[in-house]
């Protein structure tokens, strides 16, 4: 086992007829993260995903797994297996032998199968399930169904194509832990495609933002929240103002809970007069919106600590907002 | 409303519970050529008798079997990679290859037939292309042998095996051959262990829609097979228009289709089961 990175993508481009679908992209991933690929649909990251598990061939550029380039190796001797978006469970056969079906490829004798299935799905709490149809599970039995079956074979790298989308809110927020989880516990590299911001966020040890075919910044969580480089990746991941700075020639970007809002003037290195044009009331937190003296406006977001706040701001209030010099980031392009 | 229910049930008993009470009720007479129709009725079990016992009706029925069986799986061999290739074509293309196959319906079969013994004849299309070819100098003639019908049947009918195995192909999401590559199934394992299982209730409806037919055929037997091809379709109707033996004839019937009744039964309980599953 070399010490480099687990896939390294170099050059990589892949067009379909007209359509670039991934743009000249260079990414390391490596061993043992929790790697998201993130973006909005057509943006390339699942054309990446399916270069790197050799169902699309790059027209340019390679991809290398563990420091083997995987150039015309085929999908069934790549290294890697992946979790399907559909899940893709084979459905004339019970959930025991969907699990083992990789297994079964090796050649494996069938006492090692069995107990080697048997500990996959007591691993996803479906220890009594294997005698079952996938059609006879719930979405979230399939999901983890699935990730048994992707796990089985012990793969340096998996892959998973949107692995949450298919579920429901509240079983989603459940299983976002578990993955996580599981990826720490068999010290694993997870690369993940998600359109979900907070998805990513939440999991993810590092992401890269994707626009359009290219990757528009890789990072932790934090940086790329905290100092994003471009107006995309600013506004892509939560909100932001765009504020123009040194005369219009530069951008800033300011997160809305870096700005706090004052019945008078504050003694902050910034500080704005406004009056309040809308109210969102998220329970947890309240989002305004406040119209400034030169007729822009600015998102303020509170935290709701107190149940009953002493100086509530309704709206048409006159207030002052202030922020700290260092709160905004300077957007490179 | 509760006509319109009725009116299939009303359809089926008319044209096919009463013809069929007629011809069983025939099987059990008893052949009198001087009548009008040559029947008396009764319950006779002669007719019956003289099926399980003669050899001629027992070499018609092995006959029929085997070569409805031959040419079952002939056309599935044949019809397998054709539907797999419409399947596997470009949406835009599949209607037209689909119509390609459906097309020898718009013209009438029995003449088709016919010109299967133009070409097939000694001096037939076939065999003047061989000789003039110079590739054989001395074909023989395939028209009036087994291979003949063998060649009638399989053209006939591959489209019954085409249509069903292609719709089960078609549905087949290929998300499923994906994760069978992913776990390590090159093509032909993942063709094996995927496709094939994933196809069977078409290949099942296939070979019922070519052999439950093929079993009783007569036309292509009769037109194309000489006459050492043993056919029960052919027996039958040797019975009834050169014979004139009505209740020999409707015994042949009869069994007939207590013999088919088999594999229809078994067709309909794998239908059933599908539907079930999803």
């Amino acid at each position: 086992m070399s010490a480099g990175p687990i896939v390294s993508i170099a050059g990589v481009a892949k067009r379909f007829g007209t359509v670039v679908a991934v743009d000249g992209v260079d990414l390391d991933i490596q061993r043992g993260e929790l790697f998201a690929l993130l973006g909005g649909s057509g943006c390339g990251k699942t054309t990446l995903l399916r270069m790197i598990a050799g169902f699309e061939t790059p027209d340019t550029g390679h991809v290398l797994i563990d420091g083997q380039d995987m150039t015309g190796v085929p999908p069934h001797r790549r290294p890697v297996n992946m979790m399907f978006q559909s899940y893709a469970l084979f459905p004339h056969m019970d959930v025991a032998a969907n699990v083992g079906y990789g297994l079964r490829r090796e050649g494996l004798p069938a006492s090692e199968i069995a107990r080697r299935v048997g500990e996959a799905l007591d691993q996803v709490r479906l220890g009594d399930h294997g005698k079952r149809r996938p059609a006879q599970l719930s979405g979230g039995q399939r999901q983890r169904v699935a990730l048994a079956r992707a796990l089985i074979k012990r793969p340096k790298l998996l892959l998973l194509d949107e692995p949450l989308a298919a579920l429901d809110r509240k079983l989603r927020e459940g299983t976002r832990f578990e993955l996580v989880r599981l990826q720490e516990q068999l010290g694993l590299t997870f690369v993940m495609v998600t359109h979900d911001q907070e998805e990513a966020m939440s999991m993810a040890g590092r992401l890269a933002v994707m626009n359009e075919g290219r990757i528009a910044q890789v990072g932790t969580p934090h940086e790329v929240y905290e100092h994003p480089r471009s107006r995309f990746v600013a506004d892509f991941i939560g909100i932001a103002n765009i504020l123009p700075v040194d005369g219009g020639r530069a951008w800033l970007a300011l997160r809305p809970e870096k700005i706090a809002l004052f019945a008078a003037r504050p003694s902050t290195d910034h500080a704005e007069q406004g009056c309040i044009v809308e109210i969102a009331y998220e329970g947890d937190r309240s989002l305004y919106r406040v119209a400034l003296t030169d007729g822009s406006t600015l998102l303020v977001s509170t935290a709701n600590i107190a149940r009953h706040p002493r100086e509530p701001w309704p709206r048409g209030q006159q207030v002052w907002l202030g922020w700290a010099a260092d709160a905004g980031q300077r957007l490179e392009e | 409303m509760r006509l319109v229910i009725a009116l299939p049930y009303l359809w089926l008993a008319t044209f096919f519970l009463l013809p069929f009470a007629l011809v069983l009720a025939i099987a059990f007479g008893v052949n009198n050529p001087d009548a009008v129709p040559p029947v008396d009725l009764g319950v006779s079990l002669k007719n019956f008798r003289l099926l399980f016992t003669d050899d001629l009706y027992l070499a018609a029925w092995l006959g029929s079997l085997r070569i409805a069986a031959a040419s079952t799986v002939l056309c599935l061999l044949l019809g397998y990679p054709m539907a797999y290739a419409i399947a596997r074509a470009r949406p835009g293309l599949r209607p037209l290859l689909l119509m390609a196959v459906i097309l020898p319906f718009w013209t009438s079969f029995l003449i088709r037939v016919y010109a299967w013994m133009g070409l097939l004849a000694s001096n037939g299309i076939l065999n003047q292309f061989l000789r003039a070819t110079g590739l054989v100098d001395n074909p023989g003639t395939i028209l009036g042998t087994e291979w003949a019908v063998h060649l009638g049947i399989v053209y006939a009918y591959l489209p019954f095996m085409v249509l069903p195995v292609y719709a089960a192909l078609e549905k087949l999401d290929t998300s499923l051959l994906e994760a069978a590559a992913d776990l390590g199934a090159s093509p032909l394992v993942a063709f094996l262990t995927v496709t094939l299982p994933q196809s069977l209730p078409g290949i099942l409806a296939g070979c019922l829609l070519v052999f439950i037919p093929a079993v009783g055929e007569f036309v292509i037997p009769d037109l194309l097979g000489g006459t050492g091809t043993l056919m029960i379709g052919k027996v039958l109707w040797d019975e009834f228009f050169l014979n004139s033996d009505w209740p020999l004839a409707s015994a042949v019937a009869i069994c007939l289709l207590v013999l088919l009744v088999g594999p229809i039964a078994l067709f309909q309980r794998q239908q059933a089961k599908n539907l079930e599953r999803q």
